[in-house]
C-alpha cells in the first residue's frame, strides 16, 4: 500500500510534516488575541447550542437515562469523533487543489500533504476532546476501564477518514465536482447518522439502513462506551475496519498511479 | 558527484474533448484513449558533467520552465528521463509557500523544511542565514510587511545555505536589487569554484557567459543548439531579430570561431578593420593608444533610414561598450542600391590587455529588432596589449592620477 520509498520520503521531509502541522495550528490563531483558546470555544459553543436546543427546549431524553448530563455526554461522545472524521474527509478532498502552487513548483513527497491533513485533524481533536475527557472525570462520569476500548475505534475511524480522503483528494483535482458532492454528502451523512438522536428513536421499518452506514457502529461505539460503558459492537466494527483497508488500499493505488498526471492537471 | 544526464526527454499534456470523457476513459480503460497529446518538450539529450555550468536559453514557450520542472522532479516525463547523483537545490520559484503572517525566521523555517531539513540543521545555519539575507530586524517581523526584495533575499539565502551538488537557478536572480543580485551571483560563483554543477536559465547574456561553460538553446520544445555560450547567445540573438523569414548564416572562422550573420540583407558590411594613428590596419592595438574603427558598408536595396551600430565584446561575450550612429544623431536617410558607406569611430583603446571581438548591426532604429539589415557578430577580432604603462588589472583602462596625503 505504502511503497518503502513513500516511508523514506516521509521521514526525510518529517520536519516539513510536523512544522506544517504546527504552523497551520498556528496561523489559525496567529493574529487573534485569545490565540488558541478559539480551537477550544467553537466546538464548545457548538455542544452548548445543540445540549440546549436538544435536550432543554426539545425535552430530548436519552431513553432509559433520566440525567441530562447523560444526554450532553452523548452528544459530545458523537460529535467530536465526528468532527474529527469530517475534519479528514473535507479537507482531504481539497488538500492536493489547495496546495497547488507548492505541488506544481517545488518538488517533495507529495504523500506529505494527507498526512499533515491527518495529523492536523488529530491535533485539534487532541485539545477538544481532552477537555471533553477532564470534564468527565471532574464530574464523576468517567467510564473506567472501559473508555480504552476508545482506542481501536478511534484507529479503525481515522483509516476509514483517510482513505475516503485520499480517493475524495486525488478525483477532486480532475473532476471538481466530486468537492462539491462530498460536501454535501457529509452533511447527509451527518444527520443519517445517529449522533444527535438515539437510533431507538428511529422507526422499526428504517433501522435496518443503520446496518449500510460504516459510520454508524463506530459513533454507537463512542456512545456505549462512554455513556453507559459498556464495550462496542466489535462485530460491526471490524466490519468497518475491513471497509477502512480496502479503502486505503483503493486511494492509495489511485494516488499513486495520478500523482505524476495530477500535477500536469493543477 | 553533480552530474546530469538527461536522455531522450519528452512531455507531453493531456487533452481531453470534454470533461466527461475523461471520466469515460477512466471507467472504461478497454475502450481505448480519448485524449490526444500536447508535446511541449521533445528528445531533448543531453549531459552536465560534474562541476560543469550549463546555461538554458530560449524565448517563452521554448520549453525551459518544463525541462526544470521535470530535472527537479516536480513533474513526470512522459518519455526518456533523468538521472542526477548528488545533491540538488533549485532556485526555481524563490519565496513559494511563504506565509504573510509569519515571521521571516519562521519562513526560513518553512522553505529550509521543504527542502528537507530538519529544524536543528536550519537553527544551526540560521546565523548564516540571517547574515546572507541582511535584512536585520525585519527577519522576525511577518513576511507580509516585507517587500518583494527582502522576501527574496531570505528565500535565497535560505535555498543556498547548503552547498549543493548541483545547483538549478531559473531567472530567479534577476529580482532584488543590484547589490544582492551581485552578492548571489558571487555566491553561485562562489558554489562552482568548490565544485558545484550549475544549470542556470537565463535571458540575460551577462549571467550565462560570464558563468556558463556551455549553453543549450532550446526552440519550440526541441534542443535547437549546443555550444559554447558566446556562440550560442549569438545565434539566440540572431534568431529573435529572425521573426521575419531571414535566415542565420554561420561562417566558422579559421580560428574555430563561429561568426553568426542574421538579417535580411538590404546592406551588408563589406570590411572592418582597425586603423591606428599612421593609418595602418592593426590587429594588436596597445592600451590607451588613440584608433579608428573603420566599418564599410555595401548597400543592396534602397533603404529609407540606414543606422550603423557597433559592440565590443570581450572573450567571454559581454560587452564592454556598444553605440550606434542612432544614438550619435546621424542616421543616413534614403540610401540608394550600389552606395558604399564608409563609417569611422574614432576612440582611444582604453581597455584592459585581453582579446576583444566587434559585432556589427545595419538596422533602422535603435534596436535590431524592427529592422535587421545584417547583424554581424565576431565581426572583427582583436588584441589589446600593455606595451608602455604599468601593470594593471581589469578589462577597463581607468588610470588615474594620485594624490596622497600623509599628516
Amino acid at each position: 500500500m505504502i511503497s518503502p520509498l513513500m516511508l523514506r520520503g516521509l521521514w526525510a521531509y518529517r520536519g516539513f510534516v510536523l512544522g506544517s502541522v504546527k504552523r497551520e495550528f498556528q496561523s489559525k490563531y496567529a493574529n487573534a488575541i485569545l490565540g488558541a483558546v478559539w480551537s477550544v470555544l467553537s466546538p464548545l459553543a457548538m455542544i452548548l447550542v445543540y445540549t440546549v436546543i436538544f435536550s432543554e427546549v426539545m425535552r430530548a431524553k436519552l431513553p432509559g437515562s433520566e440525567s441530562h448530563m447523560a444526554y450532553s455526554i452523548y452528544l459530545c461522545a458523537g460529535i467530536l469523533t465526528w468532527g474529527l472524521f469530517a475534519e479528514i474527509v473535507s479537507r482531504g478532498q481539497s488538500m492536493f487543489i489547495e496546495q497547488a502552487n507548492l505541488i506544481k513548483k517545488i518538488s517533495f513527497p507529495r504523500i506529505c500533504l494527507p498526512l499533515i491533513v491527518v495529523l492536523n485533524a488529530l491535533v485539534n481533536f487532541g485539545i477538544i476532546f481532552g477537555l471533553f475527557v477532564v470534564f468527565l472525570i471532574v464530574s464523576g462520569n468517567f467510564p473506567g476501564l472501559a473508555f480504552f476500548a476508545i482506542v481501536p475505534l478511534l484507529l479503525v475511524q481515522v483509516l476509514f477518514a483517510i482513505g475516503l480522503a485520499m480517493i475524495a483528494g486525488v478525483l477532486n483535482v480532475f473532476f471538481r465536482d466530486v468537492g462539491q458532492f462530498v460536501t454535501i454528502a457529509m452533511q447527509f451523512w451527518f444527520w443519517l447518522t445517529p449522533i444527535v438522536y438515539p437510533a431507538t428513536i428511529l422507526p422499526p421499518n428504517v433501522r435496518p439502513l443503520l446496518d449500510w452506514n460504516p459510520m454508524a457502529p463506530l459513533i454507537q461505539g463512542y456512545q456505549a462506551i462512554l455513556v453507559h460503558g459498556t464495550a462496542p459492537d466489535w462485530a460491526g466494527v471490524a466490519r468497518v475496519a475491513v471497509l477502512a483497508l480496502l479503502l486505503c488500499a483503493f486511494g492509495m493505488r489511485l494516488f499513486r498511479k495520478r500523482a505524476g498526471e495530477m500535477v500536469d492537471e493543477l | 558527484m553533480g552530474a546530469i544526464t538527461v536522455s531522450n526527454l519528452g512531455k507531453a499534456y493531456k487533452t481531453y474533448p470534454t470533461r466527461l470523457s475523461r471520466l469515460a476513459e477512466w471507467m472504461l480503460p478497454f475502450r481505448g484513449a480519448r485524449h490526444s497529446l500536447k508535446w511541449v518538450l521533445r528528445e531533448v539529450s543531453f549531459q552536465v558533467a560534474p562541476g560543469e555550468a550549463v546555461g538554458l536559453i530560449g524565448i517563452n514557450g521554448a520549453g525551459k520552465s518544463t525541462l526544470l520542472k521535470l530535472i527537479t522532479g516536480t513533474t513526470q516525463p512522459t518519455t526518456g528521463g533523468v538521472t542526477m547523483h548528488g545533491s540538488v537545490a533549485a532556485l526555481l520559484e524563490l519565496g513559494m509557500g511563504f506565509h504573510p503572517d509569519f515571521t521571516g525566521r519562521q519562513n526560513a523555517y518553512m522553505a529550509g523544511q521543504l527542502l528537507g531539513m530538519s529544524a536543528e540543521q536550519i537553527s544551526a545555519l540560521m546565523p548564516q542565514i540571517e547574515a546572507f539575507a541582511e535584512i536585520g530586524d525585519y527577519m522576525d517581523q511577518p513576511v507580509r510587511v516585507y517587500s518583494s526584495g527582502m522576501q527574496m533575499r531570505v528565500a535565497f539565502s535560505v535555498a543556498t545555505a547548503r552547498r549543493p551538488d548541483i545547483l538549478i537557478v531559473d531567472e530567479a536572480l534577476s529580482v532584488g536589487d543590484a547589490y544582492f543580485q551581485h552578492k548571489s551571483f558571487d555566491r553561485i560563483r562562489q558554489f562552482r569554484k568548490e565544485g558545484t554543477t550549475l544549470l542556470l536559465v537565463s535571458h540575460d547574456k551577462q549571467a550565462i557567459q560570464s558563468v556558463c561553460d556551455r549553453a543549450i538553446l532550446l526552440d519550440g520544445g526541441r534542443l535547437a543548439r549546443e555550444g559554447r555560450p558566446e556562440e550560442i547567445m549569438d545565434y539566440y540573438n540572431a534568431m529573435i531579430a529572425e521573426r521575419e523569414n531571414e535566415t542565420v548564416r554561420l561562417n566558422e572562422a579559421a580560428d574555430g570561431k563561429v561568426q553568426t550573420i542574421s538579417g535580411t540583407g538590404e546592406a551588408t558590411v563589406a570590411d572592418i578593420a582597425l586603423i591606428d594613428g599612421s593609418g595602418a590596419r592593426v590587429e594588436v592595438v596597445d592600451v590607451g593608444s588613440a584608433v579608428t574603427l573603420e566599418v564599410r558598408v555595401k548597400v543592396n536595396a534602397p533603404i529609407p533610414r540606414m543606422v550603423l551600430g557597433y559592440m565590443i565584446k570581450d572573450r567571454l561575450g559581454q560587452t564592454m561598450y556598444g553605440t550606434n550612429t542612432h544614438l550619435k544623431d546621424l542616421p543616413l536617410d534614403k540610401v540608394t542600391a550600389g552606395e558604399e558607406v564608409v563609417y569611422r569611430f574614432a576612440f582611444s583603446m582604453n581597455l584592459g590587455p585581453g582579446t576583444y571581438s566587434v559585432a556589427t548591426a545595419i538596422v533602422s532604429t535603435e534596436t535590431h529588432l524592427v529592422n535587421n539589415y545584417e547583424w554581424r557578430d565576431l565581426a572583427l577580432v582583436f588584441t589589446v596589449m600593455n606595451m608602455r604603462r604599468p601593470h594593471f588589472e581589469g578589462s577597463a583602462w581607468l588610470d588615474p592620477t594620485v594624490d596622497i596625503q600623509r599628516t
